[in-house]
């Protein structure tokens, strides 16, 4: 394996360019966690022309509705959920300057193609180790729709979450890419 | 007539709830163990080796496994010399979801209507499957089960000529297309034969047996093997990354059917398989 690529939030298209599938990231710094309930939220505030709860210019977004934290952890377990349902939002906040998107699984050819003309980068983290990640979580802070429970809008702080490119700003694609290379 | 107040249903859905999301099954751990062996990618057998470090963290914390904590598909097996006092069984599975769920600090992921989608905050209504069986015990199983995997499930009504061919390649198939979604690697379980309703009834309790264990009718033992040595050659990997290690194991379950019919149902489960039983 290559060494990982240390990054630290927000992030520059210069900094997505040089990303290319496969590529180990260790990130750090803030990310903004939202699911389909939020995601829905904020595609309809845009469409609408409202101000969002966070500006999304050069953030990350995590995919992740975590367990609530027990006493003395600021966050319970916390891995990725599947991508695809993000998939009809993804890239209007692409288009509003979105640089990253942590989660799991396939993408769409929407999301792809966005990425490529805007300059995301799109991180798979392992799923089902949910206990595991939380470790790299230092502060989470519900900034918008606590209403929704476990799909609120959470701010996190992280150290040192460690990442893969799953589909870089060039069109990559590390599923098509890893399955064609183990299928007998 | 045996007596069994419903407070202790409640008690042992309690436990086993806060239970099954933080500690899997010695046969779970020994199977990443022996994949992580004869995985051929780095990337495969490094998150082969994660899976193993999350167990150990979520048994050294009290973290839940995966924040997908579930929804509660519980079985119940009621002996018919029983005779439940205290209360309602559905409300009694329920209170032990609400309890377990909200002391264990596991994820409440319930909403209350399919598509005015309000969460109903302490993860209930659980799933439940009732089934009267001779004797004076109720055996209760809990299946926490994650929405992403569940999400990658099909079931497809086969013509009787499609034959054991057609079956096959509707499970493989249903893999290859759920890709890196639902958490490789996957268990995957087969229901084949009754009814619409009944192969995927079958296909979920598929995934309650143990890995590694065969089918008792060498038939289906066989099938079991095959398809999960087709399913390996998929490429998919651990995460969908790349990699033999694309399913745990493949389990199969079967009931007798109409003559027209060969109803085929597959459950896929993330490698996170959680579950547990008690006898009462």
């Amino acid at each position: 394996m290559s060494d990982a690529i240390r990054m630290t939030t927000p992030l520059s298209d210069a900094d997505v360019e040089k990303l290319k599938i496969g590529d180990r990231v260790i990130l750090s710094g803030v990310l903004y966690t939202a699911r389909d309930a939020a995601h829905a939220r904020l595609v309809d505030l845009i469409e609408k022309g409202e101000e969002l709860p966070f500006d999304p210019q050069g953030q990350v977004i995590y995919f992740v509705g975590p367990t609530p934290p027990p006493p003395g952890r600021v966050i319970g377990s916390a891995g990725p959920t599947t991508s695809y349902r993000m998939d009809t939002y993804s890239p209007i906040l692409i288009s509003k300057g979105l640089k990253g998107m942590i989660g799991k699984g396939k993408r769409s050819k929407e999301v792809v193609d966005s990425m490529k003309e805007h300059k995301a980068v799109y991180f798979g983290a392992t799923g089902g180790t949910g206990a595991l990640i939380s470790g790299c979580i230092k502060e989470a802070e519900v900034i918008a729709y606590e209403d929704l429970g476990p799909e609120a809008i959470r701010r996190l702080v992280v150290e040192d979450f460690p990442l893969i490119v799953v589909n870089d700003a060039h069109g990559g694609d590390l599923y098509e890419k890893g399955r064609a290379r183990y299928a007998k | 007539m045996r007596e069994v107040d419903v407070s202790l249903i409640t008690d042992a859905v309690k436990r086993m709830s806060m239970e099954a999301n933080t500690r899997l099954g010695e046969d779970v751990i020994a199977t990443y163990a022996a994949c992580a062996m004869r995985e051929e990618s780095e990337t495969g057998r490094s998150i082969l080796e994660q899976l193993q470090r999350n167990a150990e963290i979520s048994g050294e914390t009290g973290l839940p496994l995966c924040q997908d904590t579930g929804v509660a598909v519980v079985f119940v097996e009621l002996g018919q010399d029983v005779h439940l006092t205290g209360g309602a069984l559905r409300e009694a599975v329920n209170e032990g979801v609400r309890q377990g769920y909200r002391e264990g600090y596991l994820r409440k992921s319930i909403v209350e209507d399919p598509l005015r989608r309000k969460n109903t905050g302490d993860n209930t209504p659980a799933v439940l499957h009732v089934e009267l069986v001779p004797g004076d015990k109720v055996k209760i199983t809990i299946a926490t089960k994650g929405g992403g995997s569940e999400n990658m499930s099909g079931i497809k009504m086969l013509k009787p000529a499609d034959g054991v061919d057609g079956v096959k390649d509707f499970v493989i198939e249903r893999v290859r297309e759920a890709g890196p979604n639902p958490c490789p690697p996957t268990i995957v379980g087969v229901g084949i034969g009754g009814t619409f309703e009944v192969a995927a009834i079958l296909s979920k309790k598929a995934l309650l047996r143990p890995l590694g264990e065969r089918h008792p009718d060498p038939y289906y033992a066989a099938l079991e093997e095959d398809l999960l040595e087709k399913i390996n050659r998929l490429g998919i990997g651990p995460m969908g990354l790349g990699g033999s290690t694309t399913s745990l194991d493949v389990k199969v379950e079967v009931h007798p059917c109409h003559i027209a019919s060969l109803p085929v149902a597959v459950n896929i489960q993330c490698h996170s398989t959680r579950h547990l039983e008690t006898e009462i």
